[in-house]
């Protein structure tokens, strides 16, 4: 995944992403935090922020900001407080958000990401820093109505958001998704949050720079704000890579500000200079006193973390003998890891099962599933493991049947029974299907014998094709070349 | 009863010829509405007045006591609140054009006890705008004159509430206290004003203006009476992180105690410049008395509270100006009528809605925060909070109390100090220390100058012993020396 330079400069990438935690009520009052409610049905004085109302802090926000600190390796702070960071705007009611400053909650935290790179085309794992978590609300939202105007939905005030700030330490756009997508699933395993990126409760701001390879020094940096999808991510990055990079090498100046990446046009543009930034005059929260954690809430809460997709992915690795990065994906939902073992403790081949799964049915998940969008009977794809495994069926018979399970619950056995989609593993057979082959194809065959060693496979297809798909694929393989090469 | 002694009687007596059923809650909220509104021309003490409501409240009391129900003590009792706290369906403007017609849905939590123990609201009570003076000038609506002498200040910013108590508008009211405005006005109209230990009561529904020293107390005619009305306001409110858990005790049940073996501190610090001369005597002479009645006087030196007015004036200002922020025209409130767009629509609708003293702490508290500055002010001035509150601390470790002036001054004229706000400020010097360091201070009359104008002492002790104060006070008030 290192990416390859472009004129020869690297980029410099750290992350902040803003997450919104699946507490049942708001983080200062008792809101529901229910997402897609009628606008304004969701808010009460305290989250509009009417004068004389106060903040009580929500306690789960709490346990819920530490496990995730703990499931990313932080330290959790025993004393730390809420701070005030103070602008105007038509979504914020109290002109002020309530956020954390100068002593987060966690601190000094880090996860590891599978990039390129590694010999034989492997992975290797890189360790990405994580600076700092800390909890504040979330604002509203403004609604644009063509007849009346700018409306404003308090529905979202309050909602708790943590804020994950990364180190400096991506290096390119797939790191930079790898990295979401393993932050992403720590947090849906730890259950603190659903991490839905459609719905913005998982948003990323993108900090970039630029320098010559080589360097230590940092670049200028720019900021990409709220971008929602991984997609996204990477566009935004590639294109905002550069964009630097070429006003560098055209002898311009990288200034400071934050950039709006638009989907549509596939290209960032500036939003507000640094000059126009808001003092934010950060002030600790008069309403909120301090918030202290002893070591044995911090020990229970550490309880209470399941296994985390790095132990199952070590697990993964060792049982079904995956590498590093399969069992990354494989591991990568707890909900899909559970249905994958639910299946692969049905079949003696879980490593078949596993690319079946890496192959076939990742293709037809929706970016962000759930447990709902698991619903084939285990049994069903294990079974076609089994039959791949014992050679009754073919891998692209099996990879065609795993589809089938996927999209309709077939029982996979009965249709290898009713449709004759068994392999063939009859020389004879075979041989006839190439021989035909070879009939048809006369120009393929004059192209391999003059040296053109691709034509081969051309011609293994067409014999495959004969088979219908059932032939066994390294029979069929076996006997072309000694064809090909007998006469 | 006749008119004229109902309006004299205390809330003690009130409610003990209401439970009786000698009176009745809708003779006597008709004595005091009657009063009120005859007293209103002169004093100005109301800025809003809900005579209907309060008639209505007390028909219900009386039919519920006649059908047998047993109410609470306090069921009855007319009163009124200060216009920065949160009354559902009434009107609350912190005196301020930002607010004019502010009509919040829903309630402070001290109204809700209030209205639980049967209290009638007569109206909301005029106020420097958004707390901020010490004059009651700085109401945008109109000003409030002192009972005691019309031509003068009330003091502020509670300077209604304790108009509407002196002039017996209303046997007791509701202020709220963050540098001295509550026992500042107390002082000027010659009433009793407690500034509870932060904490003691819940600030919900208190429109903020320094939330670290916002705090609400009781401004009444007696002792006794501050001490009743504490206790039923009082407590810990699950929607105030603040406001702690400890049981409230019977502030009533050491009153008679006497001070007897009670050490009180003297700091010379507060004895000084600037105190005025008829201030210094009543002041020393009431330390005098206590110690006829048996107290010790200790003379204390208290050199970091020098710096509580300067730090005081960082800390408010900068949490004022994060505290009204939210008044930006967008969803409640003034908004200007020509704008823009949204930068200016802001600027427009605070420049208009706000009054120039709210302007000026706005402008010191954003400066005190910004990057740059925040060290040297905001920062600066909490660690001589800590600072302060250690110093008042060890103090009260020697002593039980700590007897001080209220304010250098009584109460000036009209218009005397209004140009020159720097002078206004000086006024506070001995009140903030207390919520500075958010210990209890309650002040009480102790003498009259040579124009007759009431003189007020500073009881200040220690955290949530508002017990002692009532008691060295009530100790105080049985000699009479407080009507010299």
């Amino acid at each position: 995944m290192s990416a390859t330079l472009y004129k020869g400069y690297e980029m410099v990438i750290g992350l902040e992403v803003h997450c919104e935690l699946r507490t049942k009520t708001k983080i200062f009052c008792s809101c529901p935090t229910d997402f897609g409610a009628e606008p304004n049905t969701q808010c009460c004085p305290v989250c509009m922020g009417l004068p004389g109302t106060l903040p009580v802090l929500n306690r789960k926000v709490v346990d819920y900001a530490v496990k995730a600190g703990l499931a990313t390796n932080c330290t959790i702070a025993n004393y730390s407080k809420q701070d005030r960071k103070n602008y105007f705007y038509p979504d914020l009611p109290k002109a002020y958000q309530i956020s954390q400053y100068d002593l987060p909650l966690c601190e000094h935290g880090w996860l590891d990401i599978e990039v390129d790179g590694g010999a034989d085309g492997e992975s290797v794992s890189k360790r990405i820093g994580i600076t700092r978590i800390h909890i504040e609300e979330d604002a509203g939202k403004l609604v644009h109505d063509a007849e009346k105007g700018t409306l404003i939905d308090c529905n979202r005030c309050g909602v708790p958001l943590i804020e994950i700030v990364s180190e400096p330490d991506i290096r390119s756009s797939a790191e930079a998704v790898a990295y979401v997508r393993k932050l992403r699933s720590i947090l849906l395993y730890t259950g603190v949050s659903d991490c839905r990126m459609q719905e913005g409760s998982l948003r990323c701001d993108v900090n970039l720079s630029v320098r010559k390879a080589g360097e230590t020094a940092f670049g200028t940096r720019t900021e990409m704000k709220n971008i929602n999808s991984f997609t996204f991510i990477q566009r935004a990055i590639d294109f905002e890579y550069k964009r630097q990079v070429d006003a560098l090498e055209n002898g311009e100046t990288i200034t400071q500000e934050t950039r709006r990446f638009d989907p549509n046009t596939g290209k960032t543009a500036c939003m507000r200079k640094k000059e126009d930034a808001n003092d934010y005059r950060y002030f600790p929260d008069p309403d909120l006193p301090p918030i202290r954690l002893s070591d044995e809430v911090i020990g229970a809460l550490r309880a209470e973390i399941p296994v985390l997709p790095d132990e199952r992915k070590k697990q993964y690795m060792q049982r079904y003998g995956l590498t590093a990065y399969d069992a990354e994906q494989l591991t990568s939902s707890r909900e899909l890891a559970d249905y994958f073992e639910s299946c692969a403790a049905k079949t003696d081949y879980p490593k078949l099962l596993a690319n079946l799964f890496l192959a076939e049915i990742f293709r037809l998940l929706p970016p962000e599933f759930g447990a709902d969008d698991l619903r084939a009977d285990p049994a069903h794809l294990a079974s076609v493991a089994q039959l791949m495994g014992d050679g009754t069926v073919n891998s692209g018979t099996a990879k065609k049947l795993a589809c089938e399970v996927w999209k309709d619950d077939i029982d996979p056995v009965s249709a290898v029974a009713e449709r004759g989609l068994a392999q063939m593993n009859d020389p004879a057979v075979i041989t006839e299907w190439v021989k035909q082959a070879l009939e048809e194809s006369p120009k393929l065959v004059a192209d391999y014998r003059a040296g053109k060693t691709k034509a081969a496979s051309a011609l293994i297809g067409r014999a495959m094709a004969k088979s219908q798909g059932k032939a066994n694929p390294v029979l069929l393989g076996q006997i072309a070349m000694e064809l090909l090469q007998e006469e | 009863m006749e008119k004229k002694q109902i309006l004299g009687l205390s809330v003690a007596e009130l409610s003990k010829y209401l439970t009786s059923r000698e009176l009745s809650a809708v003779e006597v909220t008709d004595v005091f509405l009657r009063h009120l509104r005859e007293k209103e021309e002169e004093i100005g003490a109301f800025l809003t007045v809900c005579g209907e409501q309060a008639a209505d409240a007390a028909a219900a009391l009386d039919k519920r006591r006649a059908d047998g129900e047993t109410l609470p003590p306090l069921a009855g009792v007319p009163m009124a609140l200060k216009d920065n706290l949160c009354t559902k369906g009434i009107l609350t403007t912190c005196a301020s054009q930002m607010l004019r017609g502010f009509v919040p849905p829903y309630d402070a939590t001290v109204w809700e006890k209030l209205r639980e123990q049967g209290t009638v609201l007569l109206g909301k009570l005029n106020m420097d705008e958004f707390a901020m003076g010490s004059s009651n000038e700085n109401s945008s609506f109109h000003p409030t004159r002192n009972p005691r002498d019309p031509s003068r200040v009330p003091g502020g910013s509670s300077g209604g509430s304790a108009a509407a108590v002196a002039a017996r508008e209303v046997p007791f009211a509701l202020g709220s206290d963050t540098g001295g405005s509550i026992r500042q006005p107390a002082s000027f109209c010659g009433v009793v004003g407690m500034k509870p230990t932060y904490g003691r009561v819940s600030r919900y529904g208190l429109v903020a203006f320094a939330s670290s020293l916002d705090q609400i107390g009781p401004l009444t005619s007696d002792v006794r009476d501050n001490a009743i009305v504490l206790g039923a306001i009082a407590g810990k409110d699950p929607r105030d992180a603040t406001c702690v858990s400890l049981p409230v005790p019977d502030y009533t049940a050491e009153l008679e105690k006497g001070v007897e073996g009670l050490v009180i501190g003297v700091p010379k610090q507060f004895f000084g410049e600037g105190l005025a001369p008829a201030v210094k005597d009543a002041v020393e002479r009431a330390a005098k008395t206590l110690e006829e009645l048996g107290a010790k006087l200790k003379e204390l030196s208290l050199s970091a509270v020098d710096y509580a007015l300067p730090a005081y004036y960082v800390l408010s200002s900068a949490e004022a100006s994060s505290n009204l922020s939210r008044f930006d025209g967008v969803r409640y409130g003034y908004r200007a009528e020509n704008y823009d767009d949204i930068t200016d629509l802001y600027s427009a609708s605070r420049s208009e809605g706000f009054g120039s003293e709210v302007k000026r702490r706005i402008m010191i508290g954003t400066f005190a925060l910004s990057a740059g500055y925040y060290d040297a002010y905001y920062k600066k001035a909490l660690q001589v909070r800590t600072l302060i509150r250690r110093e008042l601390e060890q103090a009260l470790e020697t002593c039980d109390v700590i007897l001080s002036p209220v304010s250098p001054t009584t109460a000036y004229r009209l218009g005397e100090k209004i140009a020159d706000p720097l002078q206004m400020y000086l006024g506070d010097v001995y009140t903030v220390p207390a919520n500075i360091a958010g210990l209890p201070a309650l002040s009480l009359p102790c003498g009259e100058d040579g124009d007759g104008l009431p003189i007020g002492m500073q009881l200040l002790g220690r955290a949530f012993d508002e017990s002692t104060l009532y008691r060295v006070g009530y100790a105080f008030e049985q000699t009479g020396k407080e009507r010299k």
